[in-house]
């Protein structure tokens, strides 16, 4: 039963990770983007790991696509024609996504994320106990927080500086 | 009762469901009845008042009041929506349209799963919560699940594909993603509270109530009254959540027309409500666990103590009710709430909505959960608690 569950939903995530890209209706994708977030969720549910299902729900399919689906509507985007791809840029992006392909293969086979069922811990703790979360987010995984942190600081940063209008500061423009 | 843990557990599932949609979607229906009744009362007329099957009007006292109470009208409507043409405009996109008034019942079918309604005392003294999912982030699970109505107004607003929805579903989006922020800040400090350093920390709303039943001071006090500017935050931003007045922004009616369901009629139309209305009883449960001590009767007297004085120790299915009884006021107090302050405050403007959210309510419960985190830490360093 929960193998065939897996197996549906994983497809489900996949799918719909995949319509997300192809659809033309920004709409369309965006929704696609949040049938994915929520196949995830039920993903990580079936992992026992109800809290992280939960923080991924609200965060992004509560918030975050709802966001996008915001923005998509104000500015009433249509589908609209862009350029075909150069010849150049189509040899380039299958190189880059064949060196990702690479690069995921050989982390998942070699690095200490291999893990099996044998070697996890037995106690589910991080299924629910947000305590062993805090501790571990501001132990052993501080500096990563800390680094994705300030990136979208960074991030935020560059999006006011291109989005707004600075008065008398021509060269930004 | 040993036979329902015996079933499959598919099964037993199924139950549940059926179980909470049976309970939700008539709570749903009252409170529709209930908003104009209390209009009516609110603003000195009769209100709904004369429908009544001819079988009932020949009961001589009973019937004549149940019919100027308006309690056939539940029947009458329910009846007339189910029935009447089911309008699909022509130029809806009508995948979306149709799915928006079902995206909008999961979640608000859903998170009853999460919201302790009740509790009894078990043989060995311990008090048992009744709930259907027991999990231990049950606010979480709530706050995520109640997120995903938005969708619904969104998709509606989006494929209605005319002018009025459309703004409707803009606002609604940019509206509960502020209020959320708040929201979520302002229960922080409740769980601050009733999560002790060197204790496994648990978002669990049964364990709020637990919390608010013990013996003293400061254990039988409700969080209300230890934290009203929590409480005040909380509760505006259920308003705000919900699309109740003053903040009913997607369907405002003087502007909008109707809003994001400005292209809907009849039953699709009716479960947009549902939604909503059920939202509020979920909502209101929610405060009263967190603000109003769940199914404790009244401040610093818990359950135990008035099942002591009732002498109801021994029978734990007397005591369950009555809990359940005195949560439902509770929840029913509040939903009345929520339909006093509809005639009471005038509609904001959306730019109002937008200050308040962000420029008043959110510093406010930075603010707020500052302040307790210091209480909290102060408590802690002079060994308080």
């Amino acid at each position: 039963m929960s193998n065939s569950l897996f197996y549906f939903f994983a497809a489900l995530t996949l799918l719909s990770a995949g319509a997300v890209v192809f659809l033309r209706n920004a709409v369309a994708a965006a929704l696609s983007f949040f049938v994915s977030l929520c196949c995830t969720g039920v993903l990580f549910v079936m992992l026992d790991a109800y809290l992280l299902a939960f923080m991924l729900i609200l965060v992004y399919a509560g918030a975050v696509v709802a966001l996008f689906l915001f923005i998509i509507m104000l500015l009433d985007m249509q589908g609209g024609t862009r350029k075909p791809f150069t010849k150049a840029s189509m040899v380039a992006s299958a190189i880059a996504g064949a060196l990702l392909l690479v690069g995921v293969g050989v982390f998942a086979k070699h690095s200490e994320f291999a893990a099996t069922a044998a070697t996890l811990p037995a106690d589910s703790s991080f299924s629910t106990d947000l305590k062993v979360y805090g501790a571990s987010l501001f132990t052993t995984y501080l500096l990563p927080v800390q680094v994705i942190g300030f990136l979208l600081l960074i991030a935020m940063l560059g999006v006011i500086v291109l989005s707004k209008r600075f008065d008398g500061a021509e060269d930004i423009q | 009762m040993d036979f329902f843990f015996e079933l499959p557990l598919w099964v037993q599932a199924a139950l549940k469901g059926l179980a909470v949609i049976a309970v939700i979607f008539p709570i749903a229906g009252a409170c529709s009845m209930a908003e104009r009744k209390v209009s009516a009362w609110i603003q000195d007329r009769p209100g709904p008042s004369r429908a009544i099957p001819p079988w009932f009007a020949i009961i001589p006292i009973i019937g004549p009041f149940l019919q100027r109470l308006g309690a056939f009208h539940l029947l009458a409507d329910g009846g007339k929506l189910l029935f009447k043409e089911d309008p699909l405009p022509g130029h809806v996109n009508k995948f979306y349209f149709v799915m928006a008034p079902l995206v909008a019942m999961i979640p608000a079918l859903s998170t009853v799963a999460f919201v302790p309604f009740g509790a009894y005392v078990s043989e060995a003294k311990q008090v048992v919560p009744l709930i259907l999912a027991n999990v231990d982030v049950g606010l979480l699970g709530v706050f995520a699940l109640a997120s995903l109505g938005v969708y619904s107004l969104i998709l509606a607003g989006w494929a209605s594909n005319s002018k009025y929805p459309f703004l409707g579903g803009v606002r609604a989006s940019a509206q509960l993603i502020s209020y959320e922020l708040s929201m979520t800040l302002s229960v922080l400090p409740v769980f601050l509270w009733i999560n002790a350093p060197g204790q496994s920390g648990s978002l669990s709303l049964a364990r709020v109530v637990e919390y608010q039943s013990q013996p003293g001071f400061l254990g039988g006090m409700w969080f209300v009254f230890l934290m009203p500017v929590s409480a005040f935050i909380f509760l505006v931003a259920l308003f705000a959540e919900t699309n109740r007045q003053p903040f009913d922004m997607p369907e405002s009616e003087a502007d909008l027309v109707g809003g994001f369901h400005t292209e809907y009629g009849s039953f699709k139309w009716s479960l947009f409500f549902v939604a909503e209305y059920s939202h509020m009883t979920v909502g209101s449960a929610v405060f009263a666990l967190l603000f109003l001590g769940g199914w404790n009767p009244l401040p610093w007297v818990s359950l135990q103590t008035l099942g002591g004085w009732l002498h109801l120790t021994g029978h734990p299915v007397v005591l369950g009710i009555l809990s359940v009884l005195i949560f439902i006021g509770k929840v029913l107090a509040s939903i009345f709430f929520f339909m006093w302050v509809r005639w009471t405050l005038p509609r904001f403007r959306y730019d109002q909505v937008m200050r308040i959210g962000w420029k008043q309510l959110l510093p406010l419960s930075i603010l707020n959960l500052i302040v307790y985190t210091c209480i909290i830490g102060g408590m802690e360093y002079f060994g308080h608690r």
